[in-house]
């Protein structure tokens, strides 16, 4: 597997001027400031965190996994791949990375979507799409379900075939991994710390990340 | 799949670069034909009844292990039902991660021919040509996701680096989508933003809508995967 060299920050956590841990199941919903960096940390290891991304002032402009895509040329995200906006902005570049790949073609776990990758009864299972809703009901500005498109999967690995197959495969992440990213934009960040419990992306077991933001 | 006259609905030749929607309602199919070859075709999907439930490009990917689309697959809304599945395939690939081509796009590539010197031949663009399209039915930019690039193929390769493949779509290559709910089929013809040919060129592609009927149960997209045969369950539950 073909992997970008990890790449560590400078950044002193001590430094940060914000610091919250996120329980699995929970969202998060903050404001980034241009020229701000925002680090994720995987704090007990193969956790996915399933983030969008919107223009803090415009919503409308957001998050595009095609976009980033096509204009990096690659379908993995690590640093170095600046996350492009629905309009083609550059929201925000990955400055540090010491797990390797981020996935942005799996998009988030829902009610319906389990119920056709699982058996019937998954339909009943707490899920991103879900807790992505709640986040964006609690912010209000008339956000609604048109915000929840394609996410980022930090720390998760969906491997794409040259033949046109996709797989989800185990975790690569471990307890400390972190990314780190510049907002290049003002940028409002909406996270839901996935609570997938029937595949192997956060190794079956949901756990906390630690967010941290500095100026 | 043979489409007799008889059942024909609907045909229409929709040049290179151009927009345009239309509702396909259950129990009827859409064929798309590549008619010079080499053309791309952006698709978007919604239910033509709540058009807030629509195509999910990674719950179609992920659904049916799959990167990229053909026959036998499925296109998934985001509440886990079939808008349209791909009865037959002339083509084999058709692209699902690479988005749309946007005014920098094009101006990048082919340079600026405004309405006012090229008249109806000026460049346009998949961004503002989907989104133009879509405003006719009270949406906007929140409403444009990703779209499939029917027609087009671009290879990943194992370090995850994506190419253009010339040649995917030969003169005549055609596409069958079978609508299994009332949908809403968005789609436009402006030229893929990879593409390596230098100049703005823009392929027609024919669209003929027929009487298919509702998919049996012996249909190769049912039975693609366990997760298909859920997923027209879920479809046949929402038109109790």
């Amino acid at each position: 597997m073909s992997m970008t060299p990890l790449q560590e920050s400078p950044l002193d956590p001590r430094q940060a001027v914000y610091e919250t841990v996120l329980p699995a199941g929970e969202h998060w919903m903050h404001l980034i400031q241009k020229g701000q960096t925002f680090r994720i940390i995987d704090l007990e290891g193969n956790q996915a965190v399933d983030t969008l991304f919107y223009n803090a002032h415009d919503y409308s402009e957001r998050y595009s996994a095609v976009d980033t895509i096509r204009e990096q040329g690659n379908v993995y995200l690590s640093t170095g791949s600046p996350l492009l906006s629905s309009e083609g902005n550059t929201m925000l570049v990955i400055t540090a990375d010491t797990c390797g790949r981020h996935d942005t073609l799996g998009g988030g776990c829902s009610a319906e979507s389990n119920s056709v990758r699982y058996p019937r009864e998954t339909r009943y299972m707490h899920n991103c799409r879900d807790t992505f809703m709640q986040g964006l009901l609690q912010w209000g500005q008339g956000m609604d379900k048109r915000e929840i498109t394609h996410n980022i999967n930090f720390f998760m690995n969906v491997p794409i075939s040259p033949e046109g197959k996709s797989t989800f495969a185990d975790g690569i992440s471990e307890p400390g991994k972190y990314v780190e990213m510049r907002a290049e934009m003002d940028v409002i960040c909406l996270i839901s710390n996935c609570p997938q419990l029937n595949n192997p992306c956060n190794a079956y077991n949901p756990t906390p990340v630690r967010l941290l933001i500095w100026d | 799949m043979t489409v007799t006259p008889d059942t024909i609905l609907f045909e229409e030749i929709m040049p290179g670069g151009w927009n345009r929607s239309l509702i396909l309602k259950r129990g009827t199919a859409l064929r798309l034909t590549d008619i010079e070859g080499g053309a791309n075709l952006s698709a978007l999907f919604y239910n033509a009844h709540n058009t807030t439930e629509r195509y999910n490009m990674p719950d179609t990917l992920k659904a049916q292990f799959i990167s990229c689309i053909s026959k036998g697959n499925v296109c998934y809304s985001d509440m886990g039902r079939i808008l349209v599945s791909i009865i037959d395939d002339g083509c084999g690939w058709h692209d699902t991660i690479s988005g749309l081509s946007n005014a920098a796009t094009n101006q990048r590539k082919y340079g600026s021919s405004p309405y006012q010197s090229a008249r109806n031949s000026y460049y346009r663009n998949g961004f503002d040509a989907l989104l133009l399209e879509l405003a006719k039915h009270g949406m906007g930019k929140r409403d444009l996701i990703a779209p499939v690039n029917f027609f087009t193929k671009i290879a990943v390769d194992t370090a995850g680096d994506l190419a253009f493949i010339t040649g995917n779509s030969p003169a005549g290559s055609y596409v069958d989508l079978q609508a299994e709910m009332d949908t809403l089929v968005v789609l436009c013809s402006c030229p893929h933003p990879m593409d390596p040919r230098p100049d703005y060129g823009p392929g027609p592609v024919k669209l003929t809508v027929w009487n298919s009927g509702i998919a049996p149960e012996q249909n190769p997209c049912r039975s693609f995967c366990a997760q298909n045969q859920r997923g027209f369950m879920n479809t046949i539950e929402y038109h109790l």
